[in-house]
């Protein structure tokens, strides 16, 4: 706290270092997930077995893998791949969530509902739930989506209700109903656009939830198919190298907690500068 | 302990152990007579003649049960609680001469009355043994007096004598049947003490062995389960294990061979690694697609890839162990130009698409990446869909048959007749292979069997049911003082009878 507070006299704002750092490992994640689109030192697919297990620096930057990939390559498409899930997965999460969470502070009948609905579904172990859907529909893209994506609902849900139950208890809002406004015409008006900040901190931390659920379920087999690379299998297929060959394991296992890290920061930094709560009380 | 020196202490401390602390001097002067053996897998249960899985042979075969007939580390079928046998001339009767005063571990004796009850369960209608189809040809199974055994073929079976020495054609008395899964009773050199679930199979040497001409060496043997190949490396290196007969992962054996510690040296199985396609569906119907495959995969490559270059390039369903091989591996030999052209020629020019079931196993997955890649440079398209195994692969490619091209090791030997099942998962009808791999069978003259199954290997490499790549290669390890482990795998083992420490 000390820290923070010498840093508030300079006249930084609250939350401005985590929010400092998340914003320049996310937007370097988000910059080499989207160079991969359109570069990559080598092709990511590409198997040139004569030259596995290459050391970083000796073939490629990152060095190649036991197939002979190159590792840098298949990192840059692999943070394509995650991200891409990650974001449809808390897009779906998100968007239901919080459609599921105003519906909820609006409706009183439909309130005992869908938060018994959220209940169930928070009961449920979310991996293990994800991996019984990997199954079920079989492993992939679409699967992974959904199985991430299904169990954020309820905490968007939660977190939506309670915002909008706040803003519901507002003044406005009663001007607004005098006003003939009705309750679908106010949801969009009034409640939506003021719980947005807390939705948008919401998402960033779930995005950095998400990047860890779909490399646990790539790592299990469960996520993109190959020959797409993916940071959890990349990490799997290195398991037994890792004596041989640690840089396999390390640069999707740094990938993945930087990718994280930098996600939570973000999160934590822009609920500081945006939540009025937390900024009320620094 | 002032005796302790260079050598390590749990040499010295068995030692001490079995010379007692009288005198402390003769701890150098036996050898240990306990092993400690790793194993990937840990089997369901310990009964071979009731269940699949190639670990339960691995554990009890040869060790706690015997068989009429065994097959040896060469591949060659020995006598064993049958002495000696006569086949009759048409082939159809085999009469055999048993070993007598032989016990089970519980008391109960062996005689043709007992051998009579073990191959009549096997045939049973209600029979669960894995192994059920290769003993059909017995139609009738006699024992004249304790000493003699007479079975009655329906027709001849050149093979029977090996199907015989099999872990699920063993002996089993009728008292111990319904438990041998939990606690086998078998006529073997060691008898089971004790299965601690998930971790370890002990078992200790039977005092009272029938067979006096065949010492066995070990006292105790504990079999450990260890899943992640990562431990069970790092428990050989810290000396808790001290045999791993069957490493999983080839990447890791490298440092064994050059460690003067252990004793590592590449030998065969029978695992035969095949990437099955569905014969009986487009475009695998036709034969030139499937040739074209074959020639798009350099074998070589392959298996530097997927199993760190260890492992034997293949041509047909056949291993350079099983007597009368072939190879065949020259007649599609990797060639992508031909194989392009090929497809061009079955009406694929613009390239194919097809998906790939891909059981989760190292050796599956990483083929499968590879295949990919290999199709891709003739312009087929493989879509990976990973699938579990054993329950979903075995629900989805053998049961329902819904797949395009699979892979697995195909672990029992000598099992070239496969491709004549109908129905099986490849799908493929040939009547010609069906014609000799019978006549292959019914062959009474080793000269004519080797024959015609040197013409079902030659039929199967021309016509290319699966993609024939390589033999999963024994990659065993053991302490350098250890000797009489098999080096190659005819049959799935860990026979222990001739395993014994050096000093």
């Amino acid at each position: 706290m000390t820290a923070r507070a010498v840093k508030l006299r300079r006249g930084w704002r609250p939350g401005s270092v985590p929010l400092l750092v998340g914003g320049i490992l996310t937007a370097l994640l988000v910059g080499i997930a989207l160079t991969s689109l359109v570069w990559t030192p080598a092709d990511p697919a590409r198997m040139r077995i004569l030259q596995k297990l290459k050391a970083p620096l000796v073939s490629g930057l990152l060095g190649t893998d036991q197939l002979g990939r190159d590792v840098a390559s298949m990192l840059m498409r692999g943070a394509f791949n995650s991200l891409t899930t990650a974001f449809a997965a808390v897009g779906l999460g998100a968007v239901l969530g919080t459609l599921a969470g105003v519906a909820a502070a609006a409706n009183h009948t439909l309130d005992a509902v869908l938060m018994r609905i959220c209940d169930a579904l928070f009961a449920l172990p979310p991996i293990l739930s994800a991996i019984m859907l990997g199954a079920l529909l079989g492993p992939g893209a679409l699967t992974a989506i959904v199985a991430i994506g299904v169990f954020m609902i309820p905490v968007f849900a939660r977190v939506s209700r309670g915002a909008a139950m706040q803003i519901w208890a507002r003044d406005y809002i009663m001007a607004a109903r005098m006003a003939g406004k009705g309750t679908a015409r106010i949801t969009l008006e009034h409640v939506l656009p003021n719980i947005s900040a807390q939705v948008i901190v919401q998402v960033t931390i779930q995005l950095a939830m998400a990047i860890l659920t779909e490399a646990g379920l790539s790592f299990l087999g469960l996520g993109l198919p190959p020959p797409a690379p993916t940071w959890g299998r990349m990490l799997a297929e290195a398991q037994t190298y890792l004596l041989q060959a640690p840089h396999l394991a390390l640069a999707p296992g740094l990938a993945i907690a930087a990718a994280v890290l930098g996600l939570n920061l973000l999160g934590d930094g822009l609920a500081a500068r945006l939540d009025p709560r937390r900024r009320q009380a620094t | 302990m002032v005796l302790r020196t260079r050598s390590s202490r749990r040499h010295l401390l068995a030692g001490a152990l079995l010379a007692g602390f009288a005198l402390p001097g003769f701890a150098w002067a036996a050898p240990r007579t306990d092993l400690v053996l790793g194993m990937p897998v840990e089997p369901p249960g310990l009964d071979p003649t009731s269940a699949a899985p190639t670990v339960i042979g691995q554990v009890v075969w040869q060790n706690v049960f015997e068989g009429l007939t065994r097959v040896d580390r060469d591949g060659q079928v020995q006598p064993q609680l049958a002495k000696s046998w006569t086949v009759s001339p048409d082939g159809l009767t085999y009469t055999f001469a048993l070993q007598t005063g032989v016990r089970f571990h519980n008391g109960e004796p062996f005689d043709a009355t007992t051998a009579k009850f073990a191959l009549d369960a096997i045939r049973a209608p209600g029979s669960v043994n894995p192994q059920k189809a290769l003993y059909a040809v017995i139609a009738d199974v006699k024992a004249p007096d304790p000493a003699t055994l007479v079975l009655t073929l329906s027709k001849p079976s050149g093979n029977l004598l090996f199907w015989l020495g099999l872990p699920a054609a063993v002996m089993v008395d009728a008292t111990s049947r319904d438990t041998l899964k939990s606690n086998p009773v078998g006529t073997g050199p060691f008898r089971f003490a004790a299965w601690r679930k998930g971790d370890r199979v002990e078992l200790t040497r039977s005092p009272d062995h029938w067979n006096t001409a065949r010492k066995v060496h070990l006292d105790k043997v504990t079999f450990r389960f260890i899943g992640d190949p990562q431990a069970a490396v790092a428990a050989l290196r810290a000396g808790d294990l001290d045999a791993y007969p069957l490493l999983p992962a080839p990447e890791l054996y490298g440092a064994f061979q050059k460690d003067k510690a252990f004793t590592a040296v590449p030998g065969l199985t029978e695992m035969k690694v095949v990437a099955g396609m569905n014969n009986a569906a487009k475009p695998f119907s036709d034969k030139r697609v499937r040739q074209a495959l074959m020639m798009a995969v350099d074998r070589k490559l392959l298996i530097e890839g997927a199993y760190s270059g260890y492992g034997v390039p293949i041509g047909s369903h056949y291993t350079p162990n099983d007597p009368g091989y072939k190879d065949l591996t020259g007649l599609y030999p990797y060639d992508p130009a031909k194989a392009k052209a090929l497809l061009a020629e079955a009406g694929y020019a613009k390239g194919l698409t097809f998906t790939f079931k891909s059981p989760q196993m190292a050796y599956a997955s990483r083929t499968a990446e590879i295949l990919q890649a290999m199709f891709s440079e003739i312009g087929v398209t493989m879509t990976i869909v990973p699938t579990e195994f054993p329950a979903k692969w075995v629900q989805e490619v053998m049961r329902d048959r819904s797949f395009d091209m699979t892979v697995i090791a195909h672990a029992e030997p000598m099992d070239i007749a496969i491709y004549a099942n109908d129905p099986y998962y490849f799908g493929y009808k040939n009547p010609a292979f069906a014609d000799v791999v019978t006549k292959a069978a019914q062959a009474t003259d080793e000269a004519t069997r080797l024959a015609r199954y040197g013409d079902a290997q030659t039929i199967l490499a021309e016509d290319v049911p699966a993609l024939f790549l390589f033999v999963l290669p024994k990659l065993s390890v053991w302490k350098a003082k250890l000797t009489g482990f098999w080096q190659n795998e005819p049959v799935p083992s860990n026979d222990l009878t001739e395993v014994r420490w050096t000093e």
